[in-house]
């Protein structure tokens, strides 16, 4: 299978498989005009199986959506086809508007412009709690 | 800015100041009948709470201030869509300080995040108290001289009793806890309150079912009402309602020193006969609560420079 290099973009590697999309669909890439490649279940000799995302353009991407998704990616920049910078990311400690609160009697069901946030209340587990109610979120938030 | 949102919010030292400011007011309260003078507190109650808002009017007024505010959603903006942040930005323009209750959960704190005023949470609907708090860590604090050593039994709704679970996080902090958890089955604390405050503090805890077993253990029993509009099942409260009632018979095994508390409204949960033991501290909670509201009114104005 070929893909073309990226000569100026980001390339998400290292994403567990079967996360790809879900990543695909929180950042709004079906929106982007440029080129955008993923790579299910490539070999890995440290994963076995991951996903890969190639963006061919240098846009900001949501670093909070990626570190709650996949804390343990690799995002790769590429300039002129060279790769110039790679980070590695961890769990966010603030979400700001990536989950929303499902609490019914939180005061974000009924104030709509509030801004969704959760602060990363245990790393290990991967709690995440709303700051306003104290709600945890759950995995389908 | 400070706000007093969660009782986390305070540092031991902070609970200790407020304690020694109340106490103080309680012993010289002349001392303190003119300090906020032209000073005005705005009571924003989104519910209904005749108790907390005239407690907190009540603790305006004998500092001298004034009070002004609603005491339900329909009198306020609100029920012309306006947003909390809204209302609070506004109320800022009139007001010193602000007291919210809310039935919605964070309001208060969404209200501090838009003021330019302290705010003091009053109540969000099941999630914090901490004036309640306060209150009781008053009335612990006279009654017993210290937070120290002390074995608490909590009786009654520790599921949704917001008050439960705010006192025992505050006295989580202080060294020698030991709490008894008397509840229904169905009504047992939450286990993030037992994952996240008792266990990582090392807090020895029990759970049972009956109010008689560890009666002569007790430093302190704090009874609390079932609460009908935490349920969204009239049946399941209809059935839970009366799982405790603490009667003379039932305090017979009790220390003599033992402290009976409760946040009120009571319904049946402590028979009246009990109003006239000199172990029930239930009604010393609500004037400490009003100390306690007047020390804490007093320590953001003072923070905020408006005193």
């Amino acid at each position: 299978m070929n893909i073309d290099s990226i000569k100026n973009g980001i390339v998400i590697d290292h994403i567990p498989a079967g996360r790809g999309m879900t990543l695909y669909d929180l950042l709004g890439l079906g929106k982007l005009d440029c080129p955008v490649a993923i790579i299910k279940n490539a070999n890995s000799s440290a994963m076995g199986k991951k996903d890969i995302i190639k963006i061919d353009a240098d846009i900001p991407v949501n670093l909070d959506i990626i570190g709650y998704v996949a804390p343990n990616v690799t995002i790769n920049i590429i300039r002129d086809g060279v790769l110039c910078e790679k980070r590695s990311i961890g769990l966010p400690k603030i979400l700001k508007n990536v989950i929303r609160c499902k609490n019914p009697r939180c005061i974000t069901s009924t104030e709509q412009e509030l801004d969704h946030v959760f602060r990363l209340e245990n790393a290990e587990e991967k709690i995440y709690r709303c700051v306003y109610c104290d709600t945890k979120a759950s995995s389908d938030s | 800015m400070r706000h007093l949102i969660d009782i986390q919010d305070l540092s031991v030292s902070d609970i200790e100041e407020l304690i020694s400011t109340a106490n103080d007011i309680i012993a010289h309260p002349d001392k303190y009948s003119e300090v906020c003078h032209g000073k005005k507190l705005a009571t924003l109650f989104f519910e209904p709470s005749t108790r907390t808002r005239l407690s907190f009017e009540a603790a305006m007024y004998e500092l001298g201030g004034n009070v002004l505010g609603f005491s339900e959603a329909q009198s306020s903006s609100a029920s012309k869509g306006e947003s909390v942040a809204d209302t609070t930005k506004v109320v800022s323009c009139y007001a010193d300080i602000i007291a919210m209750r809310h039935p919605k959960e964070g309001a208060p704190l969404v209200a501090s995040l838009n003021s330019t005023v302290p705010v003091i949470n009053a109540g969000d609907g099941g999630h914090f108290h901490p004036t309640q708090t306060l209150a009781d860590l008053l009335t612990i604090q006279r009654e017993k001289g210290s937070f120290e050593n002390l074995t608490v039994g909590f009786c009654g709704d520790l599921k949704f009793g917001r008050t439960v679970h705010s006192l025992i996080s505050a006295l989580a902090r202080y060294k020698g806890l030991k709490v008894v958890l008397i509840s229904p089955e169905e009504l047992k604390l939450p286990s993030y309150v037992k994952s996240e405050v008792l266990k990582p503090a090392g807090i020895e805890y029990v759970q049972t079912t009956s109010l008689e077993e560890y009666m002569p253990e007790l430093d302190i029993l704090y009874m609390t009402r079932v609460q009908r509009e935490r349920f969204f099942n009239e049946e399941d409260y209809l059935r839970l309602k009366d799982s405790y009632i603490l009667t003379p018979e039932k305090l017979k095994t009790a220390k003599e020193s033992l402290s009976v508390m409760h946040p009120l409204p009571r319904v049946n949960e402590i028979s009246v006969e009990i109003d006239k033991d000199p172990r029930a501290c239930y009604f010393k909670q609500v004037l400490n609560g009003k100390y306690i509201r007047m020390a804490l009114i007093l320590m953001l104005l003072k923070e905020a420079g408006t005193i």
